[in-house]
């Protein structure tokens, strides 16, 4: 049993998101950090898409009421369990009894904004159409179809199974860093209306900073830096979309789609956040600036593929260190 | 104006690497929003599409896994497309009792302020057609309707409102519909009803489904 110790809101369960229910409007929810999560789940031996639990605010406290081995990836916190500091993205153990904190994101310009704190086995929620997410919009899914609150007890579903510990790795944005002329970057494929927006807005897209606004959330990140204008006014059919995708209110400033939005819309799209790029966004903390790099369908694929390769990399590592005799 | 009205060729776009966007060729009406429907089951058992989610004339696929070729999959798309014949359903008729205007209705000043119409008559545009369900979207549950009055079409808000309760019954562009749940909105919202639309312990987890018909009863009008 875990028990949350902590009132800070927005922490939810999530797992690698709620695909095939789009047609009854149920968008995918999921982790924001999506790698971090895969990544988590692979360290402690767990299936990839195992749930966890989601913390973008801090700090954030949970007491262990049973021996339970968790990993902690995304944002590095300055954890602590009980008063022994821990490593980020590593393995440990927690003995019944014991009170996980995570801090403040660390490092700077650098840091992160999202931990992900997974558990042996995973998080046990009961799946709803196919998925452990929490779908805040729709009240279900996670626990309770809510953010968590204090006092709330999860289960982790392989608290008593023996698990090795005390082993990490280095965190995806060491190892796949993207960045343009200093400012953190994700990788963009133009979409339908792109070219219906003024030359200018098209340049001053890829080449100004933007800002992630405090208005910014699971649902999606506004945007502000200089307005971008299409050449006549756009009114859409309404139609599916997909995290990541660009869309600019008639404001011209743009709001980038997060795991939580709709799964359909109807404001014009300048272009998408490639799947390889969206745990990217996930950890970039509201204040930050971000740019964006305009990027081909092949491009796109073999970013796929080297979030894949690493993933593999993980599971190499992971199973050398599983495997080793107990010393 | 949509830019499809004036399009005679369907247009295909990428939506990232998970997903491409089918939308239909010329004005939005319910024979081409049946092709759709058609066109959706058929993609539905294409091995790279995990899922083919209809929109109001148009179809979005998602992938199983981002396709190394995509010019393939776009020609079987316009193949189907030309394949695919109208077929009416025979749906459900559902009345929905409206109060419009007041609290339930803030944003109804401003489709009276662009239309230049009075409350009453956008009340009886609104509340006269049988409203066929085209598509479900936006979140569990909401439908999103055909067959509005062109008269009251009012453009989607300058920046969307962080939240619109469940019941609400709003216009964006020329579309209405209800949503089903609270939460954000770029729409106009000018009256509220009550319907539970989704339980996701339910096979299907909605209640409405494309080709079910919607109807708005006046319950009352506040200035």
């Amino acid at each position: 049993m875990i028990e949350i110790l902590s009132s800070a809101a927005l922490a939810t369960v999530q797992d690698l998101g709620r695909t095939g229910s789009l047609r009854w409007g149920v968008g995918t929810s999921g982790a924001m950090d999506n790698l971090a999560l895969a990544a988590g789940n692979l360290l402690l031996g767990n299936a990839l898409g195992a749930a966890a639990v989601e913390v973008p605010v801090f700090p954030f406290k949970v007491r262990f009421g049973e021996d339970c081995a968790f990993a902690l990836t995304g944002a590095d916190c300055a954890a602590r369990l009980d008063d022994q500091p821990l490593l980020p993205w590593w393995v440990h153990q927690a003995r019944a009894g014991q009170v996980l904190t995570l801090g403040l994101p660390q490092g700077g310009a650098q840091r992160g904004s999202r931990a992900m704190l997974c558990v042996a086995g995973g998080i046990d929620v009961p799946e709803v159409l196919g998925s452990r997410s929490t779908q805040l919009r729709g009240a279900f899914g996670g626990h309770e179809g809510r953010a968590l609150q204090r006092g709330d007890v999860l289960r982790a579903a392989g608290a008593a199974t023996a698990c090795r510990t005390g082993f990490g790795l280095v965190p995806p944005a060491l190892a796949l860093p993207l960045a343009r002329d200093g400012v953190a970057a994700v990788r963009v494929l133009p979409a339908a209306e792109y070219m219906a927006f003024e030359p200018a807005s098209r340049d001053a897209f890829w080449s100004g900073e933007w800002k992630i606004t405090p208005q910014s959330d699971r649902y999606g990140y506004r945007l502000e830096g200089e307005p971008l204008r299409p050449i006549a006014p756009m009114e859409l059919r309404s139609h599916g979309i997909v995290p990541g995708v660009i869309q600019v209110p008639h404001s011209g400033q743009p709001i980038i789609q997060m795991r939580d939005a709709q799964p359909s819309g109807g404001y014009p799209k300048l272009g998408t956040v490639i799947e390889a790029d969206m745990w990217r966004l996930g950890q970039a903390p509201i204040g930050s600036r971000m740019r964006f790099i305009e990027t081909t369908w092949d491009e796109a694929l073999a970013a796929l593929d080297e979030v894949r390769a690493w993933l593999d990399k993980v599971a190499r590592m992971v199973a050398l260190h599983r495997g080793a005799p107990r010393v | 104006m949509s830019p499809q009205a004036s399009r005679t060729e369907p247009s295909i776009s990428l939506l990232g690497t998970t997903a491409l966007l089918f939308e239909a060729p010329g004005d939005m009406d319910l024979p081409s929003q049946q092709r759709i429907w058609a066109l959706a089951h058929e993609a539905d058992s294409w091995p790279e599409v995990r899922e083919a989610v209809p929109g109001m004339n148009n179809l979005m696929l998602t992938f199983t896994r981002a396709p190394r070729h995509l010019d393939a999959l776009c020609e079987r798309l316009c193949d189907a497309w030309r394949a695919a014949t109208a077929v009416p359903r025979e749906g459900r008729v559902v009345e929905l009792p409206v109060v419009y205007g007041g609290e339930g209705g803030p944003h109804m000043a401003d489709v009276v302020a662009h239309t230049g119409l009075s409350i009453e008559a956008i009340v009886e545009l609104h509340s006269a057609p049988l409203y066929p369900v085209y598509a479900l979207g936006s979140h569990p549950g909401y439908c999103y309707l055909g067959g509005m009055d062109p008269r009251i079409a009012t453009p989607r808000r300058k920046v969307p409102v962080l939240s619109i309760p469940g019941g609400a019954v709003s216009i964006g562009g020329a579309q209405t519909g209800v949503s089903a749940s609270a939460g954000p909105s770029g729409w106009n919202t000018i009256g509220s009803t009550s319907m539970v639309f989704f339980d996701p312990a339910q096979d299907p987890p909605a209640m409405l489904q494309p080709g079910d018909m919607i109807r708005f009863r006046v319950e009352g009008i506040v200035r």
